[in-house]
């Protein structure tokens, strides 16, 4: 091949005999059905289609995989809620609306390098104000290094979930509120924790919903303090 | 701790690129075969549809056209889309079905529309709007959802039609559009699109037009949570090199 580029060496892949061509003059009706036609097919018969085989098979996740109790919505599995009592382990922060609004989902869009990310505003704690509340409410040290998420609001505010580190700094301080021994707490988070996916992709979390009710739910939690 | 984080990075790097280099030659021969209009394992499924829309369309398979026919069928396909993208938009609030009018806070203004219409048909999906404060049910899935599909087989259709155009010599036609669309369709982006979307609501993404659920929070709060046809939108979304999501936050979204 490496005196390739002559003429007429190759052959000729041409269509033989050459096929009809289609006209220009009759291509008004595809034109118009065609948009109508596919926009049915992939906008309205697809989805069905998914909704017939996929809301069967999955029921639970179809419908937002709703948390209830006692026959009550307390929320989803997938949506952050707020948690500020000390007995609860709390979520990320959150810029969603007013804060875990579920209809209003986003972030604060502050560049790494904004100022107003890390020092705050009137009206807006950066992440300096936030890591200072998060070290006072869990009683740390003023230096005490601690992870990202619980200082940074994520992408859409509705972050269910937060990091196991995260999560470990916070078990003293609701063995504390709920008269708990931190190992118990410590037991009941290990069994909420989920290691990463597949084995290697993201980090370690724990849903924070998921854990704030087991606590509720465990026999240590209903009964009085201080039992194991 | 830190290297063996380190470690688990590099393997999600090599994994992606394992992926991306064992499925390119399978994929590249599969999409050949569609775009030869050889037989595939989909035909005994899809076949009876083609055909079906061939008839529906007036569309004669065997014919070939020039490029600039081709590109004028491209083009007025696009332009119909586009219109009919606008017009869903700007309607949508006469469509049947969710969510309840007092959450959708952000109007669906004309300017808001236009630029929607134009950037789903162009594939450039740029999302300007709210998602969950904004759109209908039905104008995400009607509209939205299937201008993902339409915009990226007319993409596909323009790939083919260009890789004939090289590979072709002493031929005064590229292949047929409707054929090369449909085809797109039909044998590629709709039946990956409905295992990937299984595959999306297996793992949590809901699909359904129900209300927006009140739910009242453990420490006693009410929170509105946002639902709709999300699993319907998200896999084609990402299948079709698209952009815009169901959400506001749309693919950080939880």
């Amino acid at each position: 091949m490496s005196d390739s580029g002559e003429p007429g060496e190759r052959t000729t892949p041409a269509v033989f005999p050459p096929p009809p061509q289609a006209k220009l003059s009759k291509q008004v009706r595809p034109v118009i059905l065609s948009v109508l036609v596919l926009t049915l097919l992939s906008g309205c018969v697809f989805p069905l289609l998914l909704a017939v085989i996929g809301r069967p098979l999955f029921p639970r996740q179809a419908n937002g995989s709703l948390i209830t109790r006692g026959g009550v919505v307390i929320g989803s599995e997938l949506i952050g809620q707020e948690f500020s009592r000390p007995e609860y382990f709390q979520s990320r922060p959150s810029a969603a609306g007013n804060g875990y609004d579920g209809t209003s989902s986003g972030g604060t869009n502050l560049g790494p390098n904004n100022p107003k990310l890390k020092n705050g505003a009137a009206d807006f704690s950066g992440i300096q104000q936030l890591a200072e509340k998060y070290r006072k409410n869990n009683g740390l040290p003023q230096y005490a290094p601690i992870p990202i998420d619980a200082v940074t609001r994520s992408a859409s505010g509705l972050d269910p979930d937060i990091s196991a580190a995260n999560a470990a700094l916070q078990i003293p301080r609701v063995a504390r509120a709920r008269g708990w021994s931190e190992e118990a707490v410590r037991r009941l988070v290990a069994i909420h924790t989920k290691g990463p996916q597949l084995g290697f992709l993201g980090n370690a979390r724990v849903t924070v919903l998921e854990l704030n009710l087991a606590l509720d739910q465990s026999p240590g939690g209903a009964g009085p303090p201080k039992s194991r | 701790m830190t290297s063996s984080l380190n470690m688990m990075r590099w393997v999600e790097y090599l994994v992606f690129l394992a992926i991306v280099i064992g499925v390119a030659q399978p994929a590249g021969l599969y999409l050949a075969r569609v775009a030869q209009r050889r037989r595939t394992f989909l035909d005994p499924v899809v076949g009876p549809i083609e055909w079906l829309l061939y008839r529906m369309l007036g569309v004669r398979p065997e014919e070939e056209m020039s490029a600039g026919v081709y590109v004028i069928c491209f083009l007025a396909f696009s332009a119909g889309c586009t219109l009919l993208l606008f017009l869903v938009l700007v309607f949508q609030r006469y469509l049947p079905g969710g969510p309840a009018e007092a959450f959708l806070t952000t109007p669906m203004t004309l300017d808001l529309a236009a630029n929607t219409a134009v950037s789903f048909t162009a594939t450039t999906t740029w999302q300007a709007y709210g998602g969950e404060q904004t759109l209908r049910y039905l104008a995400q899935v009607a509209g939205l959802v299937a201008q993902n599909f339409l915009a990226g087989a007319a993409g596909l259709a323009i790939g083919f039609a260009f890789i004939r155009g090289i590979a072709r010599e002493r031929s005064a036609t590229i292949g047929n559009f409707w054929v090369d669309l449909i085809r797109a369709l039909l044998w590629v982006l709709l039946p990956l699109a409905l295992i990937g979307s299984l595959i999306l609501m297996w793992q949590g993404v809901p699909l359904n037009m129900a209300p927006y659920t009140l739910a009242h929070t453990l420490e006693g709060h009410p929170q509105t949570i946002a639902q709709g046809p999300v699993a319907a939108l998200e896999f084609i979304k990402n299948l079709g090199t698209n952009g815009g999501g169901f959400f506001n936050a749309n693919g950080a979204h939880p």
